[in-house]
C-alpha cells in the first residue's frame, strides 16, 4: 500500500483538475482544490516518513518493469521536495479563497483552480518520477498551467509577462528535451537508475557531453539562474497574488531538484567537476546573488523587489550545488525548504496588501504598516528570515552555505554570501521604510487590516520560519540524508 | 441559386466521411497507425468545416461551448479513471492486464478506453480553441 502513495500524489490532483473545471461557479471549486491539496500534503508526509524509515520506494507504472516502463522512484531527496510542494499548496489554498475572488474574474474561478491543480500535478510529478523523459512531460504540464495562471493577472502586462515566460520556458524545455534525446541516442535508456549504470561507460563521447550541456542550460532557464532569469520578475510581478505565492515557493525549487538529480544521480557524481559546468555554477551563483540583490534595491514595486530577491536566492542554491560537497548540497536543500517558507510568507503578506489596496507599488503602500499591523509584522519577520538573522530559518541555510564555502576555503564565495545578506538588509529595510516610516497617503487612511483568512496562512508560514530556525531536525536532518544519497554515500 | 450551394452540398457530403474516418483512426489505432490524438483532430476538423461553411452560430447550436468544456474534462477523467480502475482491482496504476479475463483482452480493453479518453479530450480542446479564435470580436 505504501508504494501506491507515490502514485496517488500525482493522480489525485490530476483527476481533480478536470472535475474542478466543470464545477459550477462559487466556492465549490475552491473546496475541492483545497481538499485535494490537503490530501497531497498528508500523502507527501507519509511518503517522506516511509522513505526515511523503510528505504527507497519504486513504483512500476502500468506494471511494466523498468527500464522499459516508467518507474516512480522515491528516496529522501524527492520525498523532501514533494513534501515542500504539497505542503505549500495546502497552505496556499486557504489563502486563495479570498485573494482569488478579489483578483480573478468570477467566470474564470473554476478554471483557475483547475489550472492550479494541474500545476500541482506537474510539480509533484517531476518530483516523483524516475524517468528523465517523464520529467519533461511533467515539466510541460506544470509550465503550461503556470503560463495560464500568470495570464490571469488583473493588469494587461500579465499577458506580456505570461507570453515572455511561455517563450523562455519553451526554449528551456526544448533544450532539456534535446539533451534527453542526445543522451538517449548514446545509451538507449531513459530510466535514471539505468542511466546511472550505463553513462559512466560513455562519458567520453562528445554527444553525451553536449547532451549534458543542453540539459543544464534548459534547467537553468527553468530555475531562473542568473543570467537566464529574465522571465521571472515580470511573471511574479503581474501574476495574481496567489499564483505568485505558489510559484515562487515551489516552481523554481522543483527545477533545482531536477538539476540535483541530473548532476548527481543520472550522471556519476564528480562528472560535473570535470566539465566547465561546475565553475559556471559558482560564477553564475555569485553573479546572481550580487546583481539580483542590487537590482532588488532599485525596484519600485514590492512584488518585483521580492522577485529579484528570488533570483538572488536561486543563486545561493546553485552556489551550494557548485561546491559539489555534502555540506554544499545540504545547504542547497535546506535553503530550498527555507526559501519556500520565507518567500511564501512574504508574497502572502504582500498579497494581503494588494487585497486591501489593489496595488503593490511602493508609493501606494506608504505608511500602511501601521494600518495593517499583522501583515506588516509578517513582512518584518519574513524579511529578517530573508536576511538570515539568527533565530530564523534563513540563518540556518546561510550557516550551512558559509560552512560549505569555508570547507573549501572559497573566500570569495564566503564574502559574497555575507554581502548578499547585507544587500538583503538594504532592500528589506527599504520595504519596511515605505510601509512604516513614510507618511500615510489620503487613500491609505481608510485601509484596515487584512481578513483573518489571509492572515492565518501567512502567519502559519511566518511561524514556520521561526520554528525551523530553532528546530532543525526535520530540515537539516532530512537534507543531510538526501545529500548523502546524492553524493553516493549510504545514509 | 445561392452562390454557396456547391460548398453546402460538398460539405454535407464530406463531413460524414471525415467523422467516419476519424472513428476508423480512433478504433483502428490499436492495430495500425492512429489513436486518440489523430482521431480527435480529424473529428474536430469535421465540425470546423461545418462551422466554416454554415456559420459559427449554427455550429455552436450543435455543440454548445459549455458541453465542450465538459467533454474536454470527461476525456481526462476517462483516462485517469482507467488507471484508478486497475488500481482498485489490485494492480499498479494503468496496469491494463487486470481489466480483462486474460492479459491480451485486458491490455486491449485498457488501451481502447484510454485512447477514447484522449480522443474525446483532443476533439473538444481543438473545438474550444477554434471557437475561441473564430469568436473573437463577436461580442
Amino acid at each position: 500500500m505504501v508504494s501506491h502513495i507515490s502514485l496517488l500524489l500525482v493522480v489525485v490532483p490530476l483527476i481533480a483538475a478536470p472535475v474542478v473545471a466543470i464545477l459550477p461557479r462559487g466556492r465549490l471549486p475552491w473546496l475541492v482544490a483545497f481538499m485535494v491539496a490537503a490530501t497531497c500534503a498528508v500523502l507527501a508526509g507519509m511518503q517522506l516518513w516511509a522513505v526515511l524509515y523503510e528505504g527507497a520506494i519504486s513504483y512500476e507504472l502500468g506494471g511494466w518493469a523498468p527500464p522499459w516502463g516508467i518507474e516512480y522512484r522515491i528516496d529522501a531527496v524527492n520525498a523532501f521536495v514533494a513534501l515542500i510542494v504539497a505542503a505549500i499548496a495546502a497552505i496556499t489554498l486557504p489563502y486563495a479563497l479570498l485573494s482569488a475572488e478579489r483578483e480573478i474574474p468570477e467566470d474564470k474561478i473554476p478554471l483557475f483552480y483547475s489550472a492550479l491543480l494541474l500545476c500541482l500535478t506537474g510539480l509533484l510529478g517531476i518530483t516523483q518520477t524516475g524517468d528523465i523523459f517523464n520529467v519533461f512531460v511533467f515539466l510541460e504540464i506544470s509550465s503550461l498551467a503556470s503560463y495560464a495562471l500568470i495570464s490571469l493577472g488583473r493588469q494587461r502586462q500579465a499577458f506580456t509577462a505570461a507570453y515572455q515566460y511561455l517563450i523562455m520556458g519553451t526554449i528551456g524545455a526544448t533544450f532539456y528535451l534535446i539533451g534527453v534525446g542526445l543522451i538517449y541516442s548514446q545509451t538507449g535508456s531513459l530510466n535514471m537508475q539505468d542511466l546511472a549504470t550505463i553513462l559512466p561507460g560513455v562519458l567520453h563521447l562528445n554527444t553525451v557531453e553536449t547532451g549534458f550541456a543542453f540539459l543544464m542550460v534548459g534547467i537553468a532557464l527553468k530555475l531562473a539562474l542568473f543570467p537566464l532569469h529574465l522571465w521571472l520578475p515580470n511573471a511574479y510581478t503581474y501574476a495574481p497574488s496567489v499564483v505568485t505565492v505558489f510559484l515562487a515557493a515551489t516552481a523554481t525549487k522543483v527545477a533545482v531538484y531536477v538539476m540535483l538529480r541530473i548532476l548527481f544521480t543520472v550522471f556519476p557524481q564528480g562528472f560535473a567537476v570535470t566539465t566547465p559546468a561546475d565553475e559556471l555554477f559558482i560564477v553564475a551563483g555569485i553573479a546572481g546573488i550580487i546583481t539580483a540583490s542590487v537590482y532588488a534595491i532599485y525596484q519600485e514595486n514590492i512584488k518585483r523587489l521580492l522577485a529579484y530577491s528570488s533570483v538572488a536566492q536561486v543563486g545561493y542554491m546553485v552556489l551550494g550545488i557548485g561546491f559539489a560537497s555534502a555540506t554544499g548540497l545540504t545547504a542547497a536543500l535546506v535553503h530550498l525548504f527555507n526559501h519556500a517558507l520565507m518567500k511564501g510568507a512574504l508574497f502572502m503578506a504582500v498579497g494581503a496588501i494588494v487585497y486591501r489596496v489593489g496595488a503593490s507599488r511602493m508609493e501606494q503602500v506608504h505608511g500602511l504598516g501601521r494600518a495593517m499591523p499583522w501583515t506588516f509584522g509578517a513582512i518584518v519577520l519574513g524579511g529578517l528570515s530573508l536576511i538570515g538573522v539568527p533565530g530564523t530559518a534563513g540563518f540556518i541555510s546561510k550557516w550551512y552555505l558559509v560552512s560549505a564555502a569555508l570547507e573549501q576555503q572559497a573566500w570569495i564565495s564566503v564574502a559574497v554570501i555575507l554581502s548578499g545578506s547585507l544587500l538583503a538588509v538594504v532592500y528589506v529595510g527599504k520595504l519596511i521604510e515605505a510601509l512604516y516610516f513614510k507618511p500615510v497617503s489620503a487613500a491609505g487612511k481608510a485601509v484596515s487590516e487584512a481578513p483573518i483568512l489571509l492572515l492565518l496562512p501567512t502567519w502559519t508560514l511566518v511561524l514556520a520560519n521561526i520554528y525551523f530556525g530553532l528546530d532543525t531536525d526535520l530540515t537539516v536532518g532530512v537534507a543531510e540524508k538526501a545529500a548523502a544519497i546524492l553524493m553516493g554515500m549510504t545514509p | 441559386m445561392r452562390p454557396d450551394l456547391i460548398l453546402h452540398v460538398i460539405a454535407k457530403f464530406v463531413i460524414p466521411l471525415i467523422i467516419l474516418y476519424a472513428l476508423y483512426v480512433q478504433f483502428h489505432g490499436d492495430f495500425g497507425p492512429g489513436g486518440g490524438f489523430q482521431a480527435g483532430v480529424i473529428f474536430s476538423a469535421a465540425f470546423i468545416l461545418y462551422s466554416l461553411v454554415f456559420g459559427l452560430d449554427t455550429a455552436e447550436k450543435i455543440i454548445p461551448s459549455h458541453w465542450l468544456r465538459i467533454l474536454a474534462a470527461l476525456g481526462v477523467v476517462i483516462y485517469a479513471g482507467v488507471g484508478v480502475a486497475s488500481l482498485l482491482l489490485g494492480g499498479n496504476y494503468l496496469d491494463y492486464t487486470l481489466l480483462g479475463s486474460n492479459q491480451i483482452a485486458g491490455q486491449h480493453l485498457g488501451i481502447l478506453l484510454v485512447e477514447l479518453g484522449v480522443g474525446i479530450t483532443v476533439a473538444a480542446a481543438m473545438l474550444i480553441l477554434f471557437f475561441a479564435f473564430a469568436g473573437r470580436g463577436r461580442d
